[in-house]
């Protein structure tokens, strides 16, 4: 097991703000790896970090043993780290295969002049684009969308379109910004099954997930932030278990026996 | 009416070769059916905005910058030719594309230190640039005549052919516009143009996929400024005499209308508005300056019912709703999955 993704001391101020103190987390290849707290803790703004949106005030994130942050977030996404948002930021007014056509910008190579000229790059790349597309949106399930407006899709179906635009990107991590969230049950069970089977298809996969069952269930490593620090880090059991993560969640009293006392 | 675009929509992505070969073909055939000049001029003006407005609708329509002071590029592209080929005596198919590459390093000039600006900001800078742009074509008399302007100048030459007056001229309007159209629907059709429009979409999730943004949004402005440019180039041997006044933000507004009202961010809208645009001024040619109301109650009436323009159905940000509001107009519409 070698650490893909790396933070070290990862801090990010805000003004007076502490939005994320000092956090290390280490997410090895092949894992699932599920970052946990309660709301305002600091989880979006920590992967806003690692993939480039913010710069971390203090700290560095390491991709591959290689340090990313400082860099813009396309050449993060160039150095194959894709991503999804919390409220979902489809090309609206694109078709699905559009959608996922951005995608592979950064492997295709046309420029305007092949464009213009349809020469053998330009055919080459929409070939490629179109066929590969494709083949992303049938194993994601979306093959009957293709042509629809991203915009008029249901909620649950926009959030695969999502994934499905990210995994064009070919990743060597994804990062899912609570995936299922707005999903009933059954959405959320088979998006956990997908999720599972992209990890089975080699994919290294960090999820921040409220949806307790789901990061319970699936994941094999789960970071738990509190007002910006990390409090546990660990597998499920050990999450489960720790006392700082049971007061996060529930207080203090009543866990500590303090308000029997 | 929905129904109708939507099935002549179809038809035409149907027959789209043969359609624009027979749309072509009746243009090209077309003075020989008009017999005034003062018509032939008026088709000529209408193919020189639907390039102009079809410019400024790459930077604003496709990639969402807000870019409100196209006379200036429209302005730059003019001079650059009417100063070549007066004093160095360049030919016109010269100066043509150099006219269109100068106007585009100034495009990027203007995109490079407005990179981070967005929407009213850009504008303005726009606007300021296209004011100093006239205002250096005013002043600075040894490169530009001042206020004289600069006359005569020459026409342009093919196998000992004269393009000279509206009738020879359309031609070459004509030719500038369908290559600009060709050109601009293979680019949009392209990497780079889905890159531009992504960056109008939504910008962040268009970076966090690795599209560099700002390099697509300067190539874009300089993409805009070009055919601006070129637009300018071939219109100053048509009328033979240009000054600065011919550059002020009445004209920057003027193509920015014909863009809003055709509709942004499809190919055909700016031409829809340049003709709609163009006829309406020569239709209310007898009311003179109340003209200028009537142009400013119908974008106020666009803009009101029906922001996406006349023939734009793009319904995207530019279509000015926002996130869920846009999705409800659009089921209303019963275009559905």
């Amino acid at each position: 097991m070698s650490a893909l993704l790396e933070a070290r001391g990862v801090c990010k101020y805000f003004g007076g703000l502490k939005a994320v103190e000092g956090v290390d987390m280490t997410v090895n290849k092949g894992d699932i790896f599920g970052i946990i707290g309660p709301n305002g803790a600091g989880k979006t703004t920590f992967f806003n970090i690692c993939s480039g949106i913010y710069q971390p005030t203090k700290g560095e994130i390491l991709l591959d043993g290689e340090k990313i942050s400082g860099l813009p977030s396309d050449q993060i996404a160039g150095r194959g780290m894709a991503r999804t948002f919390q409220n979902i930021q489809l090309f609206r007014y694109m078709s699905v295969l559009d959608n996922v056509k951005i995608g592979f910008h950064n492997r295709t190579k046309t420029r305007l002049g092949d464009a213009i000229f349809h020469d053998k790059r330009y055919q080459k790349d929409e070939e490629f684009v179109v066929e590969k597309g494709i083949e992303i949106l049938e194993k994601v399930g979306l093959l009957e969308f293709k042509d629809t407006l991203a915009g008029n899709l249901a909620y649950g179906v926009q959030r695969k379109v999502e994934i499905a635009r990210a995994l064009a990107l070919d990743p060597k991590i994804l990062l899912l910004d609570e995936p299922a969230a707005g999903m009933n049950p059954l959405e959320t069970q088979s998006l956990m099954e997908f999720i599972k089977q992209l990890n089975a298809d080699g994919y290294t996969i960090a999820v921040i997930e409220h949806d307790m069952k789901f990061v319970m269930n699936s994941c094999n490593r789960i970071l738990v932030l509190n007002f910006g620090q990390k409090i546990c880090e660990g597998t499920p059991d050990e999450v489960k278990n720790n006392q700082q993560v049971h007061e996060a969640y529930f207080g203090k009293g009543i866990i500590a026996g303090e308000a029997v006392k | 009416m929905r129904d109708f675009m939507l099935k002549s929509k179809a038809l035409y992505q149907k027959h789209k070769i043969l359609f624009n070969l027979v749309m072509i073909a009746i243009l090209a055939v077309l003075p020989m059916f008009v017999r005034q000049s003062y018509l032939m001029g008026i088709l000529c003006r209408i193919l020189l905005y639907a390039t102009l407005a079809g410019s400024l609708n790459v930077i604003n329509g496709y990639s969402g910058q807000t870019c409100i002071g196209h006379a200036g590029f429209f302005c730059i592209g003019t001079y650059c030719e009417a100063i070549l080929a007066t004093r160095l005596g360049l030919s016109f198919w010269l100066v043509l594309p150099i006219a269109g590459i100068v106007t585009a390093i100034f495009g990027g000039v203007i995109a490079l230190p407005t990179l981070k600006m967005k929407g009213i900001y850009l504008s303005i800078v726009t606007l300021g640039f296209s004011e100093i742009v006239r205002l250096l074509a005013l002043n600075w008399e040894g490169l530009t005549g001042g206020p004289m302007g600069i006359k005569g100048i020459p026409v342009p030459e093919a196998f000992g052919f004269q393009f000279t007056g509206s009738r020879n001229y359309y031609y070459i309007f004509l030719v500038i516009a369908v290559l600009f159209l060709f050109v601009t629907g293979r680019v949009i059709r392209s990497r780079v143009g889905r890159a531009w429009i992504s960056i109008r979409e939504d910008e962040l999730a268009a970076k966090s996929l690795g599209v560099q943004t700002s390099r697509y949004k300067a190539s874009n402005f300089m993409y805009g400024a070009f055919w601006a440019g070129i637009a300018g180039a071939a219109y100053a041997p048509y009328v033979r005499f240009i000054d600065s006044t011919m550059f002020t933000l009445d004209e920057g507004f003027n193509i920015l209308s014909m863009v809003i009202i055709g509709g942004q961010g499809t190919l055909v809208g700016p031409v829809a508005g340049s003709v709609i645009v163009n006829l309406l001024t020569e239709l209310l040619r007898p009311v003179g300056q109340w003209r200028m109301v009537a142009y400013g109650l119908l974008i106020i009436v666009m803009m009101w019912w029906r922001p996406q323009g006349l023939v734009g159905a793009s319904d995207s940000i530019l279509s000015g709703n926002t996130g869920k509001k846009r999705l409800g107009k659009k089921d209303k519409r019963g275009v559905s999955a």
